[in-house]
């Protein structure tokens, strides 16, 4: 510019921008590796309990989960404040677990489906009645194996 | 000739850094960081009222943990505080003493442990239909606690290592050799809050 080179004489190289592309492509990289589709939107407030002895999921895609907790603040005037279940994108009753069971054992391959996963993702202050109801369909839906989600922490 | 002395003009790359910046925030904004990790357990298969006469167990052989409405927690007819409840645990499973009133205990052969002792003991665990689950984990994950520290002892003792740098047939040796043996009965409604 022309105050510059009046005041400076010798201009200043412009930066080159030419492997800005290549960093931002690494940071992309990074994510697209480190990080997993959201699934679902949530619609209850969920906060895990913490345990020690926690285990990580082996396969995400053997995994289905269920959201058990208070509707979020957007969806309580509708639907209160009392602990509901979330199966993918609503509020279900207990009952329809089977029927959601059924439907994500038919999405995996014949080999897996004996070691598929149900994570019980339930907010800390809900009540066991509701989760027990929970675990009983899922007994009867032939879901056996299940994770109590749970946040690591060191202990009490 | 003419056209072989034109030169193929240079792409311009100066917007690749924009597609790129748009793919990160997409990835930014569509995915999740979080590792799910929780408490594994398996549960009982589903069994119809009429035909459920399990085989008796013995009563030294059921270590009874009960979870109140209000979040006591009550082993063998006992309150304790959760803080005892991984000790008792192992001492319940492991019988250091031969107690007779704590469970029995067989030995039996493995081709990769050797000969080693198993407990008969079953953690039976019940809970109020009021328990909050966040206690309810924490009941879990002593129980959970109590067993790897089982785990842990009977690995020291044949490999001289935590199971944690055992190999994969080794590790599946002693998991199947202190079998994670709570058994979760039905809740009952006592209390309702």
């Amino acid at each position: 510019m022309a105050v510059i080179k009046k005041k400076g004489g010798k201009e200043v190289p412009p930066i080159s921008t030419a492997s800005l592309p290549d960093v931002i492509f690494m940071i992309l990289f990074f994510f697209m590796v480190s990080t997993t589709m959201r699934e679902v939107d949530l619609l209850v407030i969920f906060k895990a309990p913490e345990a020690t002895e926690v285990q990580k999921m082996e396969k995400k895609s053997l995994v289905s989960y269920i959201y058990i907790g208070p509707p979020t603040l957007a969806q309580q005037a509708k639907w209160g404040t009392s602990p509901r279940i979330q199966l993918n994108d609503s509020y279900r009753s207990a009952a329809e677990i089977g029927e959601f069971i059924a439907s994500e054992r038919d999405k995996l391959d014949e080999a897996d489906r004996n070691s598929m996963t149900t994570c019980i993702k339930a907010d800390r202050d809900t009540k066991m009645g509701i989760i027990t109801d929970v675990k009983q369909e899922l007994r009867r839906a032939n879901a056996l194996k299940i994770s109590y989600a749970a946040a690591k922490s060191q202990g009490y | 000739m003419a056209i072989n002395k034109k030169k193929t003009p240079e792409v311009n790359a100066g917007s690749m850094a924009d597609i790129a910046f748009l793919l990160l925030i997409f990835f930014l904004v569509a995915t999740t960081m979080n590792v799910d990790s929780g408490i594994n357990r398996t549960l009982p298969p589903w069994v119809d009222e009429e035909q459920q006469d399990a085989p008796p167990i013995k009563e030294r052989n059921i270590l009874k943990v009960f979870v109140s409405a209000y979040d006591q927690l009550m082993v063998q007819g006992e309150q304790i505080h959760i803080s005892e409840l991984k000790d008792k645990a192992k001492e319940f499973m492991l019988n250091p003493y031969d107690d007779p009133n704590l469970p029995e205990k067989e030995v039996v052969e493995n081709d990769i442990l050797g000969s080693h002792v198993v407990s008969k003991g079953v953690i039976s665990l019940k809970a109020d239909r009021s328990t909050t689950y966040n206690t309810y984990v924490m009941v879990q994950n002593e129980l959970s606690r109590a067993f790897n520290e089982i785990r842990d002892e009977l690995s020291i003792e044949k490999f001289g290592k935590p199971v944690a740098e055992l190999t994969d047939d080794q590790r599946k040796a002693v998991n199947e050799a202190i079998k994670l043996s709570i058994s979760e009965a039905e809740p009952r409604d006592l209390g309702a809050k």
